[in-house]
């Protein structure tokens, strides 16, 4: 399904298509991008997106995006998401570019956003707290101003390739007294200063992706607070709204379909009942993915025309993570009895992998998209946001 | 991607909205219904006046040429308000088969009747073994002279008790399975050898038995297409059924919504409990899924897509599953009052439980559209 191009869109579409055909490096073509490569290797398309100018599809001409229309924007993320590239770290330039040059002074522009766009930093979100987690407003990490300082104590948790990071961006109580959403401030924290600890979280899957941070009076400069003290759930708000932009992922449940239908024919002899029965819950995701992909493009024309898309972000979270953990499930699935086996982590280390090269990852899979429906708000967040937004409840 | 109306297209929908809110609300349906003949001919009178008889077909034919995007103009404000007069059987089944397949003097002849009101047409194809096989055709057909004589049953006709014409399709060759073979028959519903036994349908209309012994009938088009014919209908109406459950999965979730912000129990509305709100969120999604996907395929219909047939079987099936998911919820979400006869709710779970039937239900659709997916 396309969009309906005008013939300047057109080229551009095939200017994109072309340089990923082109650029794209074989080095991060691994079975599972997103565990298999080193911090150097994930930054080297990112690099590539750098140079050419094209790192920062959000961000305005002035901060070094790229000026592109809405429907431009929508059409690279299409075609990087249908050729399968690993997007560059969204911490950096999705969620904390744009909370800096909008709500950030001068001086931290200045300092900060070159290097988001090169790659030199790696920011991580310090947000989720051991009991903060869909009620954010109740965290408890604490700022308290000593001169030209403040003192950071607390505990970020769930924080995502922490291990790599360079920075982290901090909500902390500033103002214990407040009601919970107006006591928090925006923090910049340096993750070299003394006092800062990451401990891997593995998760089920057997990755490591996630991480607590521990932040023991932690020294951090008054310059590094973005805004206005204790306006800091404001700028969270604005974030998260980012965050939840394209996460309807129609690009890559499309390659994990096609993906899932050739295993479905390597393994399942078709005059086996089964093979009838995936066939119809293969049709039936497939169909799911269509409806959604319809919405989007509804949306996108809607939006290049100037109309105000709503909470249409919640819902394209809401489907577009059900949607991919059912394939990563029917795919798990479709391997029969090597869904026993799971890659052991670090990858990439020689360990023995039984039956066929196709299914090597589909346990993991399976078990690491059973994260999507929680994070970034989970979907039930998302439902009270259409709820409340909507349907006026 | 979104579908912007014309002004033409505009002008349609206002006019559709604006006839059907003054003449159509729940009452005046709820009188058509339990009339004698279960119809309004002065609504069907009316249709006509404003061109909906007329719209979709080309203007060589003697119509508007507002093709798929009227009938989806027309059919979705249809479904809202439940309309049951025979626009589907009449313009889009018969209309199109005759546009689409008859000859010239054919479309000369009979167009014009459908176009100003005063023919009511209904398609028989359905028999006692074809569920939804429109290949399997018991009924045969013998060539006499220019004519053919028909005998045999159909089964299941909706809309033939109004009817003046029915196409009806028979085998001049070929086993009861066979593609090849089966031709469409314009046959006058009063003539020698048609008897109709007619009974009640669930949303409200009319259907027949009906069984011919010896029928005199005039073949559309030519020999052998019938098949062909019928596929490239079942996509053409498959578009209006889906604008017409789109229209009632709408008005089912605001009637629904509506209700939880009014019904009290526990001391607050119902709509308060997040467990109700999820669930109408869902039905949010539902909707606006199916409404993309319903563009989607109208969009298609209107260039000739080379995946139509296809996408037509996937749409059929995705917005059926999330009309009864949509109906169910409204029911449910309503209590005892979901239930009753005089809450319009249960009307449109009807509606939506009879679009999911005829022409393939969603197992079957889902099943055709990955039969038909070369990459499986």
């Amino acid at each position: 399904m396309e969009l309906k191009l005008s013939p300047e869109d057109a080229a551009f579409r095939d200017e994109v298509r072309t340089f990923i055909a082109e650029n794209y490096p074989d080095e991060m073509r691994v079975p599972n991008p997103e565990t298999d490569l080193t911090k150097e290797q994930s930054l080297l398309w990112h690099r590539i997106l750098y140079k050419k100018g094209w790192i920062a599809p959000l961000w305005p001409k002035e901060y070094g995006g790229p000026g592109w229309s809405i429907t431009q924007r929508f059409i690279f993320e299409q075609e990087t998401s249908r050729a399968g590239t690993l997007p560059p770290l969204a911490f950096s330039v999705t969620m904390v570019g744009p909370v800096i040059y909008t709500f950030g002074n001068e001086a931290q522009k200045k300092r900060f956003l070159p290097r988001i766009l090169s790659g030199e930093d790696w920011w991580c979100q310090g947000y989720s707290e051991p009991g903060s987690g869909s009620d954010l407003a109740t965290v408890r990490t604490k700022a308290v101003r000593e001169g030209d300082h403040y003192i950071v104590n607390g505990h970020k948790t769930w924080t995502t390739l922490a291990q790599h990071a360079d920075w982290i961006f901090c909500l902390v109580r500033t103002d214990p007294n407040a009601k919970p959403q107006s006591g928090i401030s925006f923090l910049l924290i340096d993750m070299k200063s003394p006092g800062v600890t990451v401990r891997p979280i593995i998760t089920i899957d057997g990755s490591h992706e996630v991480n607590d941070v521990f932040l023991e009076n932690v020294r951090v400069p008054v310059e590094n607070l973005v805004g206005e003290e204790n306006k800091g759930w404001t700028y969270a708000k604005f974030l998260l709204g980012n965050e939840r932009t394209s996460m309807a992922g129609i690009g890559r449940s499309t390659r994990y379909i096609s993906k899932l239908k050739q295993i479905v024919k390597a393994e399942i002899p078709a005059d086996d009942p089964a093979h009838l029965e995936f066939l119809r819950d293969i049709a039936r995701v497939e169909l799911d993915v269509l409806a959604l992909e319809a919405t989007e493009l509804r949306v996108v024309a809607q939006m290049a025309r100037g109309i105000d898309p709503g909470p249409a972000a919640s819902l394209f979270k809401i489907r577009g993570t059900e949607i991919f953990q059912d394939i990563t499930e029917l795919t798990h699935r479709a391997i029969g009895n090597y869904g026993l086996a799971i890659r052991e982590h670090p990858a990439g280390a020689n360990h023995f992998m039984p039956g066929p090269e196709h299914a090597h990852t589909a346990s993991e899979k399976y078990l690491n998209a059973r994260k999507l429906s929680i994070y970034g708000g989970s979907n039930e967040i998302q439902r009270n946001i259409i709820a409340k937004a909507v349907l006026g409840l | 991607m979104d579908i912007q109306f014309t002004e033409e297209q505009e002008l349609l929908r206002s006019s559709v909205q604006r006839l059907l809110r003054d003449q159509y609300d729940f009452e005046a349906r709820r009188r058509i219904v339990a009339s004698e003949e279960g119809f309004s001919r002065t609504q069907w009178q009316a249709f006509a006046e404003l061109g909906l008889l007329a719209a979709p077909f080309s203007e060589e034919a003697g119509g508007l040429g507002g093709g798929p995007l009227s009938t989806m103009i027309i059919m979705h404000e249809f479904g809202r308000h439940l309309v049951v007069e025979p626009f589907v059987e009449t313009v889009v089944l018969a209309g199109g088969l005759i546009e689409h397949l008859g000859t010239p003097e054919q479309k000369q002849d009979l167009i014009p009747g459908i176009v100003d009101g005063s023919q009511l047409w209904a398609l028989a194809w359905t028999e006692k073994a074809s569920r939804f096989d429109l290949a399997n055709v018991a009924t045969q057909a013998r060539r006499e002279g220019s004519d053919y004589v028909l005998s045999g049953e159909k089964t299941m006709v909706v809309a033939a008790p109004w009817a003046d014409h029915l196409i009806v399709s028979a085998r001049t060759s070929g086993g009861q399975r066979d593609r090849g073979g089966v031709g469409l028959f314009v046959v006058d519903r009063h003539a020698a050898g048609v008897d109709l036994q007619s009974f009640k349908t669930i949303d409200g209309r009319r259907a027949a038995e009906i069984s011919l012994r010896g029928v005199r009938a005039q073949l559309l088009g030519r020999e052998g297409e019938g098949v062909g014919a019928l596929e490239a209908c079942r996509d053409r109406v498959i578009g209006a059924l889906c604008a017409e459950a789109v229209g009632a999965i709408g008005e089912l979730n605001s009637a629904t919504l509506d209700y939880s912000k009014t019904r009290k129990q526990f001391g607050t509305t119902i709509g308060s409990f997040q467990v109700l709100q999820h669930r109408m969120v869902d039905m949010f999604i539902a909707h606006q899924e199916a409404l993309s996907l319903m563009q989607h395929l109208t969009l298609s219909l209107n260039s000739g897509d080379a995946e139509l047939s296809r996408l037509a079987s996937g749409a059929k099936s995705k917005i059926g599953y999330a009309g009864k998911f949509v109906a169910d919820q409204a029911v449910q979400l309503h209590g005892g009052m979901g239930m009753t006869d005089e809450l319009n709710v249960g009307h449109y779970f009807k509606r939506i439980s009879s679009i999911n039937i005829q022409f393939g239900d969603p197992a079957f659709h889902v099943l055709r559209y990955a039969q038909l997916d070369a990459a499986a």
